[in-house]
């Protein structure tokens, strides 16, 4: 590899996390109004019009709020434990495909590398629980550790039947083999898994145990404040944004939209982006819908019902794969 | 300690300090539970945090000056706290109060029923993680608060009840408007029911959990929808009918297996009790006058006190002195507040102020109970008992 092309990799590698960054501020402002409109309020409308400008006003308030750290806290982990969340998060982004033949590496192991890396995200949980020395984070720390040690087994199940569709664990050519017709046709058991996991990988509701706020009052990052605060926040949202990419593109066809009339002209990012913020949406409204589970109904879930069926999921493909 | 110990690592339980500043304990609630895991091993309620002494301030108060303290107990649902009050005194005074005042006594009452459920049923859906039930209860509870502040200007700590009476009659448009929210309050639970009762995650979080028997319940001293859902059918307003109770067509919901869930269904059932004993009031308001003819210890109307020797000396006196002829004697009294049985016990010794007043507040037998519903559980179901069980601190601290 020679400089020109290690800076034009550097040069796609700050436009596509700064766009998003400025994605990530903004589905909590579109998080915060879906579900201020489903629960009959407005949601921000002060800040700029109709609240527009919120998240810029909440990036500065975090940004110049005070940064306490309690003084019995392990401190390098105390320090290393948000950042650890963000980086492996940005880091997925690498292998996601935009449009066809752009993702900033393409990887033979796309799947793989993604799954790796939300694992290495759990450790930025556990570590925040362990590090701020209290009790609440540090039982958010655990309930998080089991939870996605779980889901991650029925997360990865699940998509190996795509692999197996798809003959490949390369994302581009896992979008390209939906050409005929989404995945989510072929694999709707994969995809019901896929979403359900996906959702407590991210700590979302109704698998938000690990920061069940009427139990363990923020959970693993009560002690945290300021911008250490905000990049676990930044991680949650994005987190949501990769894993909303990562079902698009095994089970929605990725960038692929309608190809005639009008719509042939559009650019193939807008499709991906419209599902990716569909399955955001979705996102949303299980969180206005749903109560939460319980620690132990939930990994019964996983271990009894998601594992199994992901399992057999893979059995049925095989044979179906083996007949035709 | 050895950290080793036959060859095993030891293991100790985790204590938890749960409160008295933590969003899910509904005020000052102070919880020490020691975990194993997430099991709870102990449970152990302090209670206090909200002390403000009311039954001692009640003792340098006249009868007539208590009536606002009667309020903070049960903040949010004050009126009923009330006529609980004031219930007691006149049966000490031994006053009888029109029949109209009683009717309007039994409307807000079950009004205030209504919006202490819907604070329930808010808090306990999003301590469970149900987000939005939390809101939609607020919009309904809004116009219950907006229909008291209309009635007598406050919204919260209404003080509305007088002692033989009421502080101001209805105006016939603000009977109109409670009667279209009556009209459109059962829809509301009807949408209450499809977002939770239906839903197998709230099915999997209530059932079977925080399960008290009705033995246990009566023993414990437990009252109100907490008991009924044990499948207890006691309700004060049944059994020792006052206000209007006994003059409308009601039923008392109860439940079978005493669980989260049963407890949940009651309240849900006593919101359409209550709107229909609201209708009925309406339907059968009497005319006549709101204050009983007891001019020793009632106000007398404004234009009589500027008119009438007589009526001026007993303003003055009750103003000043408050009720000098209270006989003496001692009287118990409960009602049916919406957690359950207030009673008030009153020593009097003639001087106008209570000798000693005490309150049993159901709150606090609620929590001396908690340990009893959690033990054994888990963290997650602390949580959804102490919503089950519909604590309010200021009821419980007194």
């Amino acid at each position: 590899m020679n400089v020109t092309d290690m800076l034009w990799t550097l040069l796609k590698v700050f436009i596509v996390v700064n766009v998003l960054m400025i994605h990530v501020a903004y589905v909590v402002y579109f998080e915060r109004k879906v579900i201020g409109h489903m629960q009959a309020r407005l949601g921000p409308m002060r800040v700029g019009w109709h609240g527009l400008l919120q998240p810029i006003a909440d990036g500065i308030k975090l940004f110049f709020k005070e940064d306490i750290i309690p003084s019995q806290s392990d401190r390098p982990i105390f320090y290393i434990a948000p950042i650890i969340g963000l980086v492996a998060v940005l880091s997925s982004l690498a292998v996601i495909p935009l449009w066809e033949g752009f993702s900033i590496a393409n990887l033979n192991i796309g799947i793989l590398y993604i799954l790796a890396l939300s694992s290495v995200g759990a450790y930025s949980i556990i570590l925040a629980g362990w590090a701020s020395n209290s009790k609440y984070s540090f039982l958010g720390g655990l309930r998080s550790s089991a939870q996605v040690i779980s889901y991650e087994i029925a997360m990865g199940l699940s998509l190996v039947g795509v692999m197996m569709l798809a003959g490949s664990a390369n994302l581009t050519d896992i979008v390209k083999a939906q050409s005929e017709g989404w995945f989510l046709w072929y694999q709707p058991v994969a995809c019901l898994i896929f979403v359900m996991s996906a959702m407590a990988e991210t700590n979302r509701a109704p698998f938000d145990l690990p920061e069940a706020e009427s139990e363990l009052v923020a959970g693993y990052f009560t002690e945290y404040s300021s911008m250490r605060f905000g990049l676990f926040f930044m991680a949650e949202y994005a987190g949501m944004f990769i894993m909303s990419a990562l079902g698009t593109i095994c089970f929605l066809g990725g960038w692929s939209g309608p190809d005639f009339g009008i719509f042939a002209h559009v650019p193939k990012v807008v499709w991906l982006l419209l599902k990716i913020y569909g399955c955001i949406f979705f996102y949303f409204w299980i969180r206005a819908t749903l109560p939460r589970y319980r620690y132990d109904q939930l990994m019964a879930l996983g271990w009894k019902v998601f594992i199994p069926l992901a399992l057999a999921n893979i059995v049925v493909t095989g044979v179906i794969k083996l007949w035709k | 300690m050895n950290d080793f110990d036959n060859g095993r690592i030891a293991t100790t339980d985790l204590t938890l300090n749960l409160g008295p500043q933590h969003p899910a304990t509904h005020g000052v609630l102070r919880l020490v539970l020691d975990l194993d895991g997430e099991t709870i091993v102990k449970c152990t309620p302090y209670v206090g945090y909200l002390h403000r002494g009311v039954e001692k301030l009640a003792e340098h108060r006249n009868f007539l000056q208590i009536l606002p303290l009667t309020d903070r107990l049960d903040y949010i649902s004050s009126m009923a706290n009330n006529i609980g009050y004031c219930v007691a005194v006149e049966k000490l005074f031994g006053i009888e109060v029109p029949e109209r005042t009683q009717f309007i006594r039994t409307l807000t009452a079950e009004m205030t029923r209504i919006s202490n459920h819907l604070l329930w049923l808010a808090t306990h859906a999003l301590d469970i993680g149900a987000m939005t039930v939390f809101l939609y209860c607020f919009r309904e509870r809004e116009k219950i608060l907006d229909l008291f502040e209309k009635l007598c200007g406050a919204r919260l700590t209404v003080s509305y009840p007088r002692i033989g009476g009421l502080k101001n009659d209805v105006e016939p448009q603000w009977l109109d408007e409670l009667y279209r929210f009556t009209d459109e309050f059962p829809m509301r639970v009807e949408q209450y029911e499809t977002l939770i009762d239906k839903n197998r995650i709230w099915l999997k979080r209530t059932k079977g959990i925080g399960v008290i028997s009705a033995e246990d319940a009566i023993n414990w001293g437990m009252s109100g929808p907490v008991l009924r859902g044990s499948g207890v059918p006691y309700d004060v307003r049944k059994t020792m009918p006052y206000g209007a109770y006994d003059k409308v067509k009601w039923e008392v919901p109860t439940g079978k297996n005493g669980d989260i869930y049963d407890r949940y269904r009651v309240r849900m059932d006593e919101f359409r009790q209550s709107n229909s004993i609201i209708r009925q009031c309406i339907d059968k308001l009497p005319e006549g006058p709101i204050m009983a003819d007891a001019p020793k210890f009632t106000l007398p109307a404004k234009d009589r006190v500027l008119s009438d020797m007589e009526h001026l000396i007993h303003h003055f006196v009750l103003i000043t002195k408050g009720p000098q002829t209270a006989p003496e004697g001692e009287v118990y009294s409960a009602t049916e507040v919406p957690k359950g049985e207030l009673g008030f016990y009153f020593v009097s010794d003639g001087t106008g102020k209570p000798y000693r007043m005490r309150i049993r507040s159901p709150s606090f037998v609620h929590v001396s109970a908690l340990p009893k519903l959690c033990e054994g559980e888990l963290v997650a179901d602390v949580i959804a008992n102490i919503g089950s069980i519909d604590i309010v601190l200021g009821e419980c601290d007194r």
